[in-house]
């Protein structure tokens, strides 16, 4: 199992003079379901775009399995991608779409047939073989895109947003099929969001970049709990995030007294993370509404509005009335800038 | 009062359309001598007489050629021409475009008269040749536009998928791009072969002596003979077109890229 099964070193991806990725530096380990994790625009599509050969890097290299395949031509690389938009091929029965790459490698007939049959039954296709891609629902098609990727057995699949496109339950009914492929092939994946709540399902690891730059790399559990950043803590839902000014929070809007001495420049607390009902501070409810488990506040306050979840057992506070709370040290998240 | 009113101009603009194909049906089944409207009796002698007139065969047989082989030679370049201009961002794109749209822009008297001046009489190539050229390259606008416009619709993506799973960008090429394009490319064909076929203008300049395509062959010989065969080639000729079209329509929904 090698560590360092895709490797990037120090590359630089551009668009003629827009550079889109400056100096990135990432390893894939052999085997695992690296998430890609960031805004629109951060880049994603375009590193996955030069791992596949699809895009020649402006300079760095780009090894897998130890070979530095920077100057290897997109199909010779031995890398599948599946497209946000699946790239079918329209003219082509789904058993033909699959069996398409094996085709070009002049392999037996029954052998192509073999592992095409196998390949679509793996992503729970049998029996749709004749279909045109046009006569299959989305997911399907999905299914039938990853299928035609999973059969050439590619070293490395990559995924760029393959769930975008469907509707929420076939997204979660996806997720677990990724997932069940995945272990059962063995396959390095590396899968395109934007979507968190999807990278933290599904990923062993998760790279969440911003401007084409890495900045946290880590397992699920790490980035949710301890965001480095406040731009890491934004994307895990932290939606409270202050600067630290000696034993008060400021925000652009005012400052509030701290009670507890704090290390970071900045700190966050999640909606779950505010104390309602009781508490040495006070704002005016601006918002508030039933979310099944909890109540959801907009507390207007001297920092701007603050987000707060209260337990559904706590007393309702009113539209427009004051309401008391508190930012505890224990459910701060210390940050740095 | 207002329905009327709509009926009646779809009326006259089916009469204008449609009327004077109508006339030169009934023109050619005359039993009479000359052309004449209404007809002088009705006979199919007029039609049967085309088959027997041998220069019309010879010229039928040049208009074909021209149109089959000229389409084909149009599509060859154009569809090259046509990819490159819509996957590539090449510089002066649009000035290509412009171009190579010419020919349908100029009049036809022009690029004939400029054909016969400038590549014919300086490069002394035989008529054939130059009939060969001129059709080609007027049809070339038309292969370019409707080759692009249904690879427009293509998303180069699939090209991508196909590269990733082995296909060298040729391979894409002739084993995704181009059975998806297919439908445009017939369609192609078919409207440049209706337009090379019923050419006039430029091969007005360049027929020569025993040496000219249908249309021009029929003006020659309704300067010598005034019978009711011309109508009668017309009204053939017509039928034959519209059968084309009809079966592209049918096959392809030819209306869809034109
Ligand atoms: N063909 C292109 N020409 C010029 N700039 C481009 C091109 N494609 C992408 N870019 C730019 O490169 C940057 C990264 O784009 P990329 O497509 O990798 O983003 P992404 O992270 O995949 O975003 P999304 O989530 O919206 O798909 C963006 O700023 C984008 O504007
Ligand atoms: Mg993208």
């Amino acid at each position: 199992m090698s560590e360092k099964y895709v490797s990037l070193r120090n590359l630089t991806l551009s668009y003629g003079k827009t550079v889109a990725v400056p100096n990135l530096n990432l390893d894939v380990v052999e085997g695992e379901l690296i998430a890609l994790l960031g805004p629109s625009g951060c880049g994603k599509t375009t590193t996955m775009r030069a791992i596949a050969g699809l895009l020649t890097p402006t300079s760095g290299t780009i090894a897998i399995d130890g070979r530095d395949v920077t100057r290897v031509a997109a199909n010779k690389r031995g890398i599948g991608l599946v497209f946000q938009s699946y790239a079918l091929f329209p003219h082509l029965s789904a058993f033909e779409n699959v069996a398409f790459g094996l085709r070009l490698q002049k392999m037996p007939e029954t052998e192509i047939r073999q592992r095409t049959e196998a390949g679509i039954a793996t992503v729970g296709l049998a029996g749709f073989e004749k279909r045109k891609p046009a006569e299959m629902s989305g997911g399907q098609q999905q299914r039938l895109a990853l299928a035609r990727s999973l059969v050439m057995e590619p070293k490395v699949l990559l995924l760029d947003e393959p769930l975008s496109n469907l509707d929420a339950r076939l997204r979660l009914e996806m997720r677990t099929e990724l997932q069940r492929v995945q272990k059962k092939t063995g396959v390095t994946m590396v899968f395109v969001t934007h979507d968190q709540s999807e990278a933290l399902a599904l990923a062993d690891r998760i790279v969440l970049m911003k401007d084409g730059k890495i900045e946290q790399l880590g397992t699920p559990h790490q980035l949710y709990a301890e965001p480095a950043t406040a731009f890491a803590a934004e994307f895990m839902g932290f939606e409270n995030i202050f600067r630290v000014q000696g034993e008060n929070l400021v925000s652009d809007f005012g400052q509030l007294p701290l009670g507890f001495k704090a290390t970071s420049p900045m700190l966050a607390w999640r909606p779950s993370g505010v104390q309602v009902g009781q508490g040495p501070l006070n704002g005016r409810v601006s918002a508030s509404s039933f979310a099944g488990g909890h109540r959801e506040y907009v507390i207007d306050t001297a920092l701007g509005q603050i987000k707060a979840d209260a337990p559904i057992e706590t007393l309702e506070v009113p539209l427009g009335e004051n309401i008391a709370f508190d930012l505890p040290k224990s459910n701060a998240r210390q940050l740095s800038e | 009062m207002k329905n009327l009113t709509s009926w009646a101009i779809i009326g006259l603009t089916l009469t204008f359309l449609i009327g004077p194909f109508i006339i030169i049906i009934f023109a050619g089944a005359s039993a009479g001598e000359s052309l004449a409207f209404p007809p002088d009796g009705l006979s199919l002698r007029w039609y049967l007489k085309v088959f027997t007139i041998e220069s019309f065969r010879q010229s039928f047989v040049l208009s074909m050629g021209l149109a089959i082989f000229g389409t084909l030679a149009a599509l060859l370049l154009g569809i090259p021409a046509a990819y490159a201009l819509n996957r590539y961002e090449l510089p002066g794109a649009e000035t290509i475009r412009t171009v190579v749209a010419s020919p349908i822009i100029v009049p036809g008297i022009i690029v004939g008269l400029a054909l016969l001046r400038y590549m014919v009489i300086p490069l002394d190539v035989t008529v054939t040749v130059a009939l060969f050229m001129a059709h080609t390259a007027l049809v070339l606008p038309y292969a370019v536009r409707v080759v692009s416009s249904s690879l427009n619709n293509l998303r180069s993506d699939m090209e991508e998928a196909a590269v990733l799973l082995g296909c060298t960008r040729l391979q894409a090429f002739t084993k995704v791009v181009l059975p998806n394009i297919r439908g445009g490319v017939l369609a192609a064909f078919i409207l440049g072969f209706v337009t090379s076929f019923n050419q006039v203008p430029v091969s007005l300049f360049l027929s020569g002596p025993g040496v000219r395509t249908l249309p021009i062959d029929m003006l020659a010989y309704m300067e010598i003979t005034y019978d009711p065969s011309v109508a009668a080639l017309s009204a053939l000729l017509a039928f034959m077109s519209l059968a084309i079209v009809f079966i592209a329509e049918r096959l392809l929904g030819f209306s869809r890229y034109v």
